[in-house]
């Protein structure tokens, strides 16, 4: 980042909640990038790869995974006063991740199902977004991220431009890539009309039907979908229920139709 | 120094997941050593039920980030158990594959950017960098082409899309897999030079006389399949497993604490698998271990590193050998019919054995799900490294202690995410 200042580099921090932590590794797994990332900014906290810790504030907060823990719920709060820009991370950090299908249960059921002692567990009945604790900058979306967006990210907010992180649906990257469309050619059901872009319609191009790592897309017509996959490729509805339980399972959009399925 | 002191990391740094070390000393003995995992529950075994067993790779892989693949291959194989299918020939060998480039990824993740900085003195990879520049890019270098390998195959590097109960939605053509031959060349050499260079670090002195667990097959170095065996008598299938290997509840960890049942803590990992299997090591393996002085079993945790770089080499060799006698199957699956009963599936993770075992009814729902993923077997033995370690070590500075405290536990490279997939205990905080 060109600067006036000399060596003052800006603070990235990296925090992690409830999450399988591949999206902070989606940083690590920027190899090539990864040395010049470093050389650009402070590396100020980011455990799974150092320990050295730097105290706030920080210029960019990066946070990956969702709220599930009262403990979790301050830490939030502890982390958004001490940053300039927070951004929030993959599915987990933005609509809840795969376990907010606690959401749609009763986590008390859970807890009984798997466990010994229940007497010790400290658990939130929901695994919630981030956004519904405090104020996000920006939601980076994915399970995981696509390394190249977190690339774009940081290098927009240091630059102060906004982030260019696609908000059409999967399908345009199926048009792009030139990949035959799985649903109207051998009738399998795929969520990418409603899915936001970002893995390069992946899953089709590998003969399967997008299953929404990538959440909702902007204004989704999820019941024309719906009816669609249930009417003229004979899904029968707890198959299309399950579709949209994935790990978006939160979105609103995803988890209205779930929910109007499911009766 | 002082005789009644406590030693605490309250978040470790450069593991996967969320954890922390207590350590207590009284009149200068060790009187409590605690690895707290405090990494909050996601309830995996509960939300699986009623899902669709063509699911399970899919939802599994959820659970971590760093070995995706690990979950994928263990629950396709319990499945397929479950099914009563076996998946043999081309699709057989591309899931070695898929393996192999996990395993070079999460190695070199681990040997160069979470490990070898402690024995070298630096916080993290980055400050490494600017001392070792050639060691580091090599290692980024060695990390993407196994990043490639499980992209190639798998669709991307982190939760592949391509694995599916009976085989791949879509197997790549020769030509896609071309460009990987001659970049796994230089790897094998790259490998063999992480070897050498890892042997060179200075190691505590020990050893420990450990319980290995592992899975041996019959012809090969294991990863997906194999009986389970350790060098104190265990020899049983993976459907034994729960009769063998129980799990507690304790009440200072977040997650389970493992045990064979009527002997106690367990080691499983690159020792553990190493020191079961060094006879199916490829011989050019072989050698570059003997090269570095480590016998063909090793009980310090600490050369975990250099046995990790030897994995490196055997994962390198073998995904070679894969790719030069690849010819597409006609099918890139094969066809599975759901039954009601019991899978069971076991895998090597990078950081050691993964259990699977699934009930699924007749229309493919899943009924029940029990995984038990490394961490949690080993958790009980990183602590015991811990109470056997500290002592030798009284007369360091506090901060000095601390950082060896977190050496000894990063040997293990513990994945904290995976070990508390579903758990979340009460932590007393001092």
């Amino acid at each position: 980042m060109p600067s006036t200042k000399k060596a003052k580099r800006p603070k990235l921090a990296v925090f992690k909640f409830a999450s399988c932590d591949g999206c902070q590794l989606s940083l690590l797994d920027c190899e090539d990038e990864l040395l010049d990332i470093a050389g650009a900014v402070e590396i100020a906290n980011f455990l799974e790869a150092s320990r050295a810790v730097v105290k706030g504030p920080y210029d960019v907060a990066m946070v990956e995974g969702s709220i599930t823990t009262p403990h979790d719920a301050e830490r939030i709060q502890q982390i958004r006063r001490a940053s300039r820009f927070l951004i929030t991370i993959g599915a987990c950090a933005t609509a809840g991740g795969i376990q907010a299908l606690r959401n749609f249960a009763n986590v008390k059921d859970f807890i009984s199902a798997v466990y010994a002692s229940p007497q010790y567990i400290q658990t939130l009945n929901k695994s919630t977004p981030i956004t519904d604790h405090v104020f996000v900058d920006f939601e980076l979306r994915g399970c995981p991220v696509n390394k190249y967006h977190l690339v774009e990210v940081v290098s927009a907010l240091l630059n102060h431009r906004k982030p260019n992180i696609p908000n059409y649906a999967t399908c345009v990257e199926c048009k792009r890539r030139g990949t035959v469309c799985v649903m109207v050619s051998h009738g399998t059901p795929c969520l990418g009309p409603v899915t936001q872009a970002g893995c390069n319609a992946l899953c089709p191009s590998y003969n399967r039907g997008c299953y929404g790592c990538f959440g909702p897309k902007e204004s989704p017509n999820t019941y024309s979908l719906s009816e669609w996959m249930r009417d003229s490729l004979q899904i029968p509805k707890p198959d299309i229920v399950r579709l949209y339980r994935g790990f978006n399972a939160y979105a609103d959009a995803f988890r209205r139709q779930s929910e109007a399925y499911e009766k | 120094m002082k005789s009644n002191r406590v030693i605490k990391v309250d978040a470790l740094a450069r593991v996967e997941g969320e954890g922390a070390i207590y350590v207590k000393i009284r009149n200068g003995q060790v009187a409590d050593v605690k690895l707290k995992i405090y990494e909050p529950p996601r309830f995996f075994e509960a939300f699986l039920r009623g899902r669709r067993y063509t699911e399970a790779p899919d939802i599994t892989a959820r659970i971590c980030g760093i070995c995706p693949v690990a979950y994928q291959m263990s629950s396709v194989h319990a499945m397929e158990n479950a099914c009563g299918v076996k998946v043999g020939g081309q699709l057989r060998a591309l899931r070695r594959l898929l393996y192999c480039g996990e395993w070079i990824e999460s190695h070199a993740l681990h040997v160069f950017m979470l490990h070898a900085p402690d024995f070298l003195g630096y916080e993290d990879a980055i400050q490494m960098a600017k001392d070792h520049p050639d060691v580091v890019k090599m290692a980024l270098e060695l990390k993407k082409i196994g990043n490639e390998i499980v992209q190639v195959l798998g669709g991307r590097e982190v939760h592949p899309i391509n694995v599916r109960v009976g085989g791949f939605y879509r197997v790549p053509t020769k030509r896609e897999f071309a460009p990987l031959i001659e970049k796994l060349k230089w790897a094998l050499e790259a490998s063999l030079k992480s070897v050498a260079f890892t042997a060179k670090l200075p190691f505590p002195d020990f050893e420990q006389d450990y319980e290995f667990v592992a899975l041996r097959h019959p012809d090969e170095y294991p990863l997906c399949e194999g009986r389970l065996v350790s060098n104190k008598g265990l020899d049983i299938s993976i459907a034994e497993f729960t009769e063998h290997i129980v799990e507690e509840h304790v009440a200072h960890s977040n997650a389970l604490h493992a045990r064979i049942v009527k002997r106690g803590a367990f080691f499983v990992g690159p020792n553990a698998r190493y020191s079961l299997n060094f006879d199916k090591l490829p011989p050019v393996a072989q050698e570059a271990a003997k090269e570095a002085g480590l016998e063909p079993v090793c009980r310090n945790p600490f050369k975990s590193i250099v046995i990790r770089c030897v994995e490196m080499v055997f994962a390198c060799y073998e995904a070679l050998r894969i790719l030069e006698q690849y010819e597409p199957p006609d099918r890139p699956y094969v066809d599975t019919h759901p039954r009601a009963g019991i899978g069971h599936g076991c895998s090597e993770a990078p950081r050691g054995i993964l259990y699977h075992r699934y009930r699924i009814n007749d229309e493919g729902l899943i009924v029940d799900a029990r995984i038990v993923p490394p961490t949690a077997q080993n958790q009980r033995t990183i602590e015991l490294d811990l109470q056997n370690f500290v002592p030798r070590h009284m007369n360091l500075s506090d901060e000095k202690l601390t950082w060896v405290c977190e050496q000894a536990v990063r040997n293990y490279d513990p994945c904290i995410s995976c070990a508390t997939h579903f758990l979340k205990l009460h932590i007393e905080r001092e």
